[in-house]
Parts: structure tokens; sequence; C-alpha cells
């Protein structure tokens, strides 16, 4: 595939202007029916045609590169292919009610609440899930708040939680913001949890051992059962980081592995939209003995009714009603699509494909066997300037220079949704790129509407608005 | 590549450098730890009057790859600070020893200079 971005840009080389650049008017201000001192004398608002306002929303578009244009590799971020169904079936208009409707007359909505719980619930061998949280990492927050709940409950006051040096850093973020402190743990040598250093940072004080299985290396903690059998001893509980889920759907289960809690990232594993489509969701689901600490209220089901339940010792609400709806019937329409087989079918393909990138590169993949991704090195290369030549080539890059155990990280992440055809097409760029020198890293990206952004500048000198674009 | 490690003053492990002048020291970050970080974006820096302790964070660094810590090499009172690194924080990148500066702290303790690294010692620790 050869590839050159559009670029619409004013003689000024100032990309696509801004609609209020284009053409404004003085709106009719007469009629307002509110006071004179709620409204304003003036107002100036852009004024074009729907020809005018269609072709300056698709020439943003066309300098921008989604997963709807080519592979999007981003490791750790499962950038699967939104179905567009999906959106049809969120568009029904009979869905949007008010989330203050009584229960008797939103039957339909609590079904699908409640059946949503119930499939989540299987998938990651959990008892109970709650919908509620807006994002992954609200999700984290949360289960983290159930376990500081469920310990307090039992007189058990902990103050730590123990995070792997590779983890996420929202899972640091999480436990600080509840109010632990942060244990981080070393990577053993085989980029796996050092069951030694482990056992060091466990104590009494230890609240919660975070993981994500497989880890950010794509590698299977092996040793799982080991850990589990460890952290309850302690008296700790281990919590499941949804972030690689889809290297298991349909093959093992985070429950069956001793996780007590977990949250479900649907933007990666159940291809809803990662930002940018509307608000989001990260459902958390808990064993038996921590459903009573669940946000309320919960969907529950009794005599082929549905009605919503405080679980006894909640910690309260996490969301102002049930949870961002849209963004779980989309979530609720991909599983009910696939189905068991469907979702299985995803986990292996996603497996496979990851295993066959990585085999048609030259760059060397230093851990393994791994599953759904894996962590090439640039070597000599810097893996930012290889991301950068990356575009070039039509491809979204891989995430990069992340996790730091590998030098110069290429961390990718084909998901199950390319076929052979892009695969090649990915291996090939990321092997025109390793033969390049450095000249031509540095010169990247060339053929993209943007070329290489001043990153150190746009850090120093902020524009938090775009009235900050005035002072210009 | 090696780095500077003017031997004038005294080093932390945690890469920030102390310079007596009389009953003042004044407090910087080393040209490895500059660069190790990259092109600096944001340095949050004590207010004058707050009293910083050995060994302790007294602020916060970061660049476009990182943030880090900035750790107390002795303890006192911070009698001034850098406010040019607000506006200009490009500054640890381009001088670390000099207009990069941070703090002034009225020492307190003389003895816990003795405790920092001398140039030699920190220039083989980053070696």
């Amino acid at each position: 595939m050869n590839y050159d971005q559009a670029r619409w840009t004013d003689d000024d080389e100032r990309y696509e202007p801004l609609l209020s650049e284009k053409h404004t008017a003085e709106a009719d201000l007469d009629d307002a029916p509110l006071p004179d001192e709620l409204t304003r004398d003036s107002l100036e608002l852009p004024d074009l045609s729907e020809p005018e306002l269609a072709r300056h929303y698709t020439r943003l578009s066309e300098m921008n590169y989604g997963v709807d244009s080519g592979p999007y590799p981003l490791g750790s971020c499962t950038m699967k292919y939104n179905p567009k169904f999906t959106e049809d079936v969120a568009a029904i208009e009979a869905g949007a009610v008010h989330p203050d409707r009584s229960p008797e007359s939103v039957q339909g909505n609590l079904e699908l609440l409640y059946d949503l719980q119930d499939y989540l619930g299987r998938i990651g061998g959990m008892d109970a899930v709650t919908l509620q949280p807006p994002a992954g990492a609200a999700g984290e927050f949360t289960g983290v708040l159930v376990a500081k709940a469920y310990h307090e409950h039992n007189g058990d006051e902990r103050s730590e939680i123990i995070v792997p040096e590779s983890a996420h850093g929202t899972n640091f973020a999480s436990a600080a913001l509840a109010g632990f402190d942060v244990v981080s743990l070393p990577g053993g040598d085989d980029g796996r949890v050092d069951l030694d250093a482990l056992e060091s940072a466990l104590s009494d004080e230890t609240a919660l051992l975070m993981l994500t299985n497989p880890n950010t290396l794509g590698l299977f903690e092996r040793d799982i059962e080991e850990i589990s059998e460890m952290v309850h001893d302690a008296g700790g509980l281990l919590y499941y980081d949804g972030a690689n889920l889809n290297a298991l759907l349909g093959r093992a289960r985070p429950g069956d592995m001793g996780f007590d809690i977990m949250h479900y990232n649907v933007h990666k594993t159940f291809a809803t939209p990662h930002g940018g489509g509307g608000p989001g969701a990260g459902p958390v689901g808990v064993v038996g003995e921590l459903a009573p600490f669940l946000p309320k209220p919960q969907v529950e089901k009794r005599d082929g009714t549905y009605d919503l339940f405080d679980p006894e010792h909640s910690i309260g609400k996490v969301h102002g009603s049930l949870g961002n709806w849209l963004v779980l019937v989309k979530a609720y329409a991909y599983i009910a699509r696939l189905g068991d087989p469907g979702l299985a079918d995803a986990s292996a393909k996603a497996v496979l494909n990851a295993n066959y990138l990585a085999s048609q590169i030259e760059y060397e993949v230093p851990y393994g066997p791994f599953h759904h991704e894996f962590v090439a090195s640039a070597g000599d290369q810097d893996a930012a300037d290889v991301a950068k030549r990356m575009l070039d080539y039509g491809v979204h890059p891989p995430t990069t220079k992340w996790p730091e155990i590998v030098g110069e990280a290429l961390m990718t992440e084909p998901t199950e949704i390319e076929n052979k055809t892009t695969l090649d097409q990915l291996a090939d760029a990321f092997n025109a790129v390793a033969d390049e020198d450095q000249d031509a890293l540095a010169a990247a990206p060339e053929r993209t509407a943007a070329r290489r952004i001043d990153q150190t500048g746009a850090a120093r000198n902020l524009r938090l608005s775009w009235q900050a674009l005035d002072d210009e | 590549m090696s780095f500077e490690t003017p031997d004038d003053r005294k080093y932390n492990e945690s890469h920030e450098w102390a310079l007596r002048d009389g009953g003042t020291v004044r407090v910087g970050i080393s040209d490895f730890a500059q660069d190790e970080l990259g092109d600096v974006v944001f340095v949050e820096l004590p207010d004058v009057g707050e009293a910083v302790t050995q060994g302790e964070a007294f602020g916060v660094i970061e660049s476009i790859k990182a943030v880090s810590d900035l750790y107390a090499p002795v303890s006192g009172e911070v009698t001034a600070v850098n406010e040019a690194l607000f506006d200009a924080p490009e500054q640890v990148n381009e001088d670390p020893f000099g207009d990069g500066w941070m703090l002034e702290i009225e020492l307190s303790d003389e003895a816990e200079l003795d405790e920092l690294l001398s140039a030699g010692d920190y220039a083989d620790q980053v070696a």
C-alpha cells in the first residue's frame, strides 16, 4: 500500500480553518424568551451552508488516522474496529429513557443491563458486576474502594497495595487516590512476577495485589495460582486489570485464577469506541464475598421482573445513574452478536495474529511465548523515530518506549480484526523502517498531514482553550 | 558519554547538587540528571520561607519523558527560589549547574554536607 495523507491548509499554512473563521453572522437575539440580564446584546455564530459544513468535517477526517483508515496495532490498547451495527443498536430511540424513570416503566433497559452484568460475570468468572464506573480507570478506582471497604468491614485496616513495575500507570494512581501506599514490585528476569520479590513485598499491611494477565509483555503469569495463594494467605485480595482480557475470552477466566476483583475495558475487549465516541464504561466484577460492597444501586431479577437494589455495605454511587447507557448497549450488542464461540474465536485470532506478525518482523522480540501482544525492541534505533516513520507507510505505529524492561520498546497488538494481507502490510512497514538510516528516521513523517510535532514546545507553551489562540 | 561534575560542589545519589556559599547552599540537578530526563517542561518548587529536610522531596520536575521528585541535599529554610524556571524550564537543560539552579537553603547543620558525595564519587556513579 502507498500512502499520502490529505493536507488542507490556507495560504498561511494553517490547517483547515475553524468554523468561526470561515463565515459568521450576527444572530437574531430579539425574541429570546429570557430575562435581559441573562442574554447578550450581540452574538456572532458560524453561518455556513450544509455543503460547507460537510466539507469542513470531511477535511478534518481526511487529516486524521483511525482504525477505519488502516491497521492500528497500538499495544495494550486493543484498538478493535468498532462495528457500525452497534451504533445502530445504540441509536434505537426506545432505549433513550430518563435515568430516573421508575423500574416498572423501563423493564427493557433493566433487562439489557441485567443480562450484560450476567454476560460479563460469566466471561470473567465473577459472581456480581456493576456497570456504573464511567471508564476503565474509574473501574479500577471503584475496585480499590471495594477492597478497602471489605477490609475495613472486617476490622482489618490495611495500608498497602502492591503493583508490578510494568503495570499500567493507572494502577499506581488508583491505589494512591484511594489513600493507599503503593509498593512497587520489580519484575523477574523472565518478564513475569518474581515470587521471591512478591514474598518480601507481602505483609499484614497488604490490601491488594493488582495484576494483569497476560501481563504487559503479553506473557501469561503461569504462577498465577501460587501468586493467588500467597496473596490470600497474607490476608490480601487479588485485582485483575482487564487491559489484556482479549487474550483470554472463552479460554481462561480471572475468577478461576483466584482473582477477587476485576474491571472490564469495554472499549478494548468489547469493541466500543476509545474516547471520542462519547462517555465510556469500565464495569467491575467481584467474587460473592465482595458483592455486598459494590456501588448502589444494582439491577436484580426477581420472579421475572427487573428491579434495583442497594447492596448491604455499598461503597455508594460512582455514577449519577446506572452507568453510561449508550456504551453499555454497544458492549452488549457486540457480546450478543459474537456469542460464546465468537468471543473465543476473537481471542484465538488475536493471539494468532500477534504471533504471526512477530514472526514476520526483523526487530527482536526478547520475551515469549506471548499471547495477544508482543514487545519488540527497536535496538539501536529510537523507538519514537520508528513510530514516526511507520506513519509514512500508511499504518499506525505500535506503543513505544513502554514497558521499560525492553529497550526502545515497540509494543504491538494487531488484534483479531486484521487479515493476513493487512498483517503482511504491517510487517512490511516494520521491516522497511528497520532497514532505514537515521536521516530517514529523523525526517519522518513526510507523508502525513502534520509533520513532526514539537512535543517539548507543546508542553512548555500550553494552550488550554481555543481563546488562548488569540494570544498568539 | 561523559557528563560534567564540577568539583566545587557536592552531590546526592539522587542527582541533586549542593553548592555552599557561606551560610547558604544553592541546589540544582546534575548534567547527568537533565540528560536522562530530556527536555524539561515544568518545575515545581517550594516557597521562600518553607523548610526542607535532607533526603526528603522538596519539589517536582517534569520532562517530556518523566515526572520525578526532587530531593533536598541539606535541611534548612528556603531563602531563594529560581522563579525564572517557571517561564523558562529549559534553563535546567541548558545550564544545569548555573542558570538552572533551583533553590537556596539556609544551612542548618553543616555536618549534613559531609554525608553527600564528592564530585569524584558522583562522577563514578554516573560513569
